[in-house]
């Protein structure tokens, strides 16, 4: 029997234990009528080797496509030790740390990662993460209400640039505690957001939602838009990527205060893409509203012996403790990719972290110079551009990247959907897995489908 | 002294060479975003970033190198198969927006996954997007408000729960803007119906129920609930938090539930991770099909070839949207679906029979050694509570003592102090996996823990000796906030 380990003989000297005459009498208080005999739809079991062909053998048919798309999920290089270690049984197999003495491995890694994403981020305390990107926009929208008790408000602004997935995440998450999320308008020229709009007439939003570097890859006015937050009583959200943090200013930094609140998606620091997760949320906050943060925190202390060691804190904000009064319901946070995301971020250092930042900056910049170079295709914007910029095409994007698709380039982003007001703009991103020669590829599938 | 933090083995200057990119980058940053500081990570070797974590690693207990009876959480084996094939170059290297033309085999494993966890639940159909077992519950509770709400009867926001719930229900109900309230369990361990019909009325929404409950007994009126809470307009919500007890031989959607959500990385064994990741995928019945979270995975029939896609607002206009980036934990749902292939129709049956089993002699075995029940007229679920009141009080040693004192002997505490409604408890779930001989080790490592209570209740409370730390000072970490290293 696949991990059941019993004799027969065994099952038989149990039973006569426990004084049942099988193990159906075990079930004896279960409504007769409810117990089913055949499970119709579930296939019968597979051997490891029936199931590795079969699974090979899919994953070979996704394979084999340069990717250039981003959008909020990035390919890095992966440095093997990262998921040779992170799935050792000992962290791969433990579960939340709340018997610290057995967990201090988990529990010093977690002190270890909150440590770098403070720093990073420029904040005073960060959890032990949330879900995804997406999820701890919602969680850090709700976070500012419960921190916020001077404003009435329960709009939330988003800067132009914030994903737009992002905010239907957060809508359906927090939208049943009456909060709404509007957009300021985008300034078509730039890539970021018009300004000109921010009338302190209307009722101050709770909190202001700034992504840096925005979804279109530019570069917002990350110190007016925060100074204007804080001068109308509105706490100020940061969306992070935290691989630009190694070379970009960090939130803590912005403007006269600071943001307030630090969210976005750790992915990036050697998680895999793998179809969309699992990934992990960041979620960073200044001191003093960190009784107003969810998730999981861990602290050091001492032991009986005086000796240094790590266990969870300020439980009291949490849902085994506070039930339905509890700051969110999280509980399971994203344990192993925070693992994972330590132990590469320990891997590059500041200079490594660093270096792939800007080589990812500059590949991009690369490929949009021999993409804007062909006939039908133009930059987007102006202004600078991080890791991901937008051309311009004089057609329809589906149907290009359709092409390029069966070429084996899967080209970006169709913008269309989210931001109309950009035409017909595509989405591009090189990080520094793209080699001079893949951009080659992409210009040249590109200027093939263009002149078709 | 303990164990070393990463940053102090670390040297400005020093660094893992072959981990970034080579030569100088003409990547630049305009100069007013530019950082100024240099970020504390830290600069150290390869080999002593393997060395660092390998250590960490050995600190902790886990399912692979321990007997992990923590009730309420299904810490059974992971096998090893399930995490390498789901960190194949194709699957781990999918990009979420990819398109569909790419993703076949990622799609039908997925749409396959979707169609067996109708099949073990009995429900209509499955969303697998929720990232864990608490965001399954929020939204199953908001699939329930949606229902209400299109029906026009938005002022349903009461949901009832136990008292002997997780929780996370009473937290979810609140974060989906509905009233939580307590309903009381009886003298055996099943909900009390006066109670409950005294509380459903015009604003309930529904009950969450977790069968068998976290009392580790079945709820033998759950015919009798469902016909009480359907009657009052309200709907039920299954947690799925210990399918694995009844895995093969009771449905939920055969006991009238119209929306569960499942613990995978419990049930279908994908790992804990150290707290994480989870995957909540929920089912439904009819009533609440067109308010399933998004994307869902179809399937059409083109030219006698199946092809795969996502359902997204445009097929499902009342679902109440989107909780994750992409399509929730993909990754984890790779691993629950070669574990269910490798456990196929005969196994799951065996895994609510086994642990089963396994629960109640290790139960019985307890009781025999001199330990109460909370429940002894009950037959045990997958798990079972044994309350240490009596020891606590003639031997002044408590349900924290024993647990403590069970990790010096090898074996990770079972879950302690929940329920919250019996008092000094040992919620213990040995899962399917164990062999006998393990369990036996465990009685008799909870009865040495008595004797030696016996002689010298003080070394009991000053338990453990023999892992990298004693107890912790709970108290000094709360007031006094270490929760980042910074240079001196």
């Amino acid at each position: 029997m696949p991990f059941i380990p019993h004799t027969e003989d065994e099952v038989e000297a149990m039973l006569g234990e426990i004084g049942a005459d099988s193990i159906d009498d075990l079930f004896d208080e279960i409504p007769r009528e409810l117990l089913i005999e055949d499970l119709v739809g579930v296939p019968d079991a597979l051997s490891e080797q029936e199931i590795a062909r079969l699974m090979r053998t899919r994953a070979a048919q996704d394979r084999g496509a340069l990717c250039f798309i981003g959008a909020g999920a990035y390919e890095h290089h992966i440095p093997a030790a990262v998921w040779d270690i992170t799935t050792r049984g000992e962290f791969y197999s433990a579960y939340t740390p709340y018997q610290a003495e057995a967990s201090q491995g988990t529990l010093q890694t977690i002190y270890e990662y909150q440590t770098m994403m403070t720093s990073l981020t420029g904040m005073d305390i960060s959890n032990a993460s949330l879900y995804d990107g997406a999820s701890s926009l919602a969680e850090a929208a709700l976070m500012s209400v419960r921190a916020n008790r001077k404003s009435k408000s329960r709009r939330v602004l988003l800067a132009a640039g914030v994903n737009h997935l992002y905010q239907k995440v957060a809508t359906a998450i927090a939208g049943s505690q009456g909060l709404t999320f509007e957009r300021l308008p985008l300034d078509i020229e730039t890539g970021s957001s018009d300004l000109g709009s921010l009338d302190s007439d209307d009722e101050a939003p709770v909190a202001v939602v700034i992504q840096l570097p925005s979804f279109l890859g530019t570069y917002e006015q990350v110190d007016k838009l925060t100074d204007w937050a804080h001068e109308n009583g509105a706490l100020v959200i940061a969306i992070v990527n935290p691989t630009t943090l190694a070379v970009l200013r960090s939130p803590g930094d912005w403007g006269e205060l600071g943001a307030d609140i630090v969210c976005g998606e750790g992915q990036p620091l050697g998680i895999p893409l793998s179809s969309g997760g699992p990934y992990f949320g960041i979620m960073a906050c200044k001191e003093k509203i960190v009784r107003q943060m969810p998730g999981r925190i861990v602290g050091r202390t001492t032991d009986l012996d005086g000796k240094p060691g790590f266990t969870l804190t300020l439980q009291a904000r949490e849902q085994h403790i506070r039930r339905s009064k509890s700051t969110s319901n999280i509980c399971t946070n994203q344990g192993l990719m925070v693992t994972a995301s330590t132990i590469y971020m320990s891997l590059l250092g500041p200079e490594g972290l660093s270096r792939v930042a800007l080589t990812s900056q500059q590949q991009t910049a690369k490929l949009v110079e021999l993409l804007v170079g062909i006939d039908g295709v133009e930059a987007a914007f102006s202004a600078p551009h991080f890791h991901e910029a937008v051309v311009r095409l004089d057609r329809p994007v589906g149907p290009v990247l359709d092409a390029l698709a069966e070429r084996g380039v899967l080209g970006g982003y169709d913008l269309s959907g989210d931001f109309p007001e950009l035409g017909n703009a595509l989405l591009v991103c090189a990080t520094e897995t793209k080699i001079d020669e893949d951009l080659e590829v992409y210009a040249s599938a590109l200027r093939d489908v263009m002149n078709a | 002294m303990g164990e070393q933090l990463i940053f102090e083995r670390s040297r400005p200057g020093r660094r893992a060479f072959a981990q970034a990119p080579l030569g100088d980058s003409s990547g630049t940053v305009p100069d007013e975003f530019r950082r100024t500081d240099t970020p504390i990570l830290p600069q150290v070797s390869e080999l002593q970033v393997v060395r660092h974590y390998t250590r960490l690693s050995q600190k902790n207990f886990s399912i692979d190198t321990h007997f992990y009876p923590l009730g309420s959480c299904t810490m059974k084996y992971n096998p090893r198969i399930c995490n390498s094939l789901a960190l194949l170059p194709g699957f781990a290297g999918r990009h979420p927006l990819g398109p569909e033309t790419h993703g076949q085999g990622f799609l039908s494993c997925m749409h396959e996954l979707q169609e067996m966890l109708m099949s073990v639940t009995g429900m209509k159909a499955v969303s697998l997007t929720p990232m864990a077992g608490a965001q399954g519950e929020l939204a199953g509770v908001a699939m329930i408000r949606a229902y209400h709400v299109a029906n026009g009867q938005a002022e349903r926001d009461e949901i009832i729960v136990p008292d002997a719930a997780h929780g996370t229900n009473p937290a979810t109900a609140t974060m989906c803007g509905c009233k939580a309230i307590e309903i009381p369990t009886d003298g055996e361990g099943d909900v009390d119906l006066e109670a409950l019909r005294e509380v459903v009325g015009p604003n309930t929404a529904g009950i969450m129920l977790t069968n068998p409950s976290t009392l580790g007994v079945f709820e033998r009126n759950i015919m009798e609930i469902e016909k009480i809470v359907h009657d009052a307009g309200g709907l039920l919500y299954y947690d799925g938090a210990n399918l694995n007890a009844i895995l093969g031989k009771v449905r939920p959607g055969d006991m009238g539930f119209d929306v569960i959500h499942l613990n995978l990385h419990k049930t279908f064994s994908t790992p804990h991770g150290g707290g994480g990741p989870g995957s909540g995928a929920v089912g439904v019945g009819d009533r609440l099909k067109p308010f399933l979270p998004i994307p869902v995975v179809g399937k059409v029939e083109e030219k006698g070839e199946e092809r795969f896609h996502w359902l997204t607002e445009k097929d499902l206009p009342q679902s109440i949207g989107h909780l994750s980036g992409f399509m929730g934990n993909a990754g984890v749902l790779l691993r629950a679906y070669v574990y269910m292939r490798l456990i196929g129709k005969g196994g799951m049956k065996r895994i609510g029979e086994f642990a089963t089993l396994n629960a109640n002699y290790l139960e019985k075995r307890l009781a025999q050694s001199g330990f109460e029940l909370a429940f002894p007229a009950r037959r045990a679920s997958h798990e079972f509570i044994v309350t240490v009141k009596n020891e606590a009080k003639t031997l002044h040693v408590n349900a924290m003592d024993f647990a403590k004192a069970l990790l010096d002997k090898g074996f990770h505490a079972p879950t302690t102090y929940f329920p919250l409604l019996v008092p000094e408890c040992l919620l213990i779930e040995p899962t399917e996996s164990e062999t006998p001989e393990t369990l036996d080790r465990f009685v008799e490592a909870l009865v040495e823990i008595r004797d030696e209570a016996r002689e010298d209740a003080d070394r009991v409370k000053g338990a453990p000796y023999t892992t990298p730390v004693r107890r912790l000072d709970d108290v000094k970490a709360a007031r006094q906030l270490d929760l980042a290293w910074r240079p001196d």
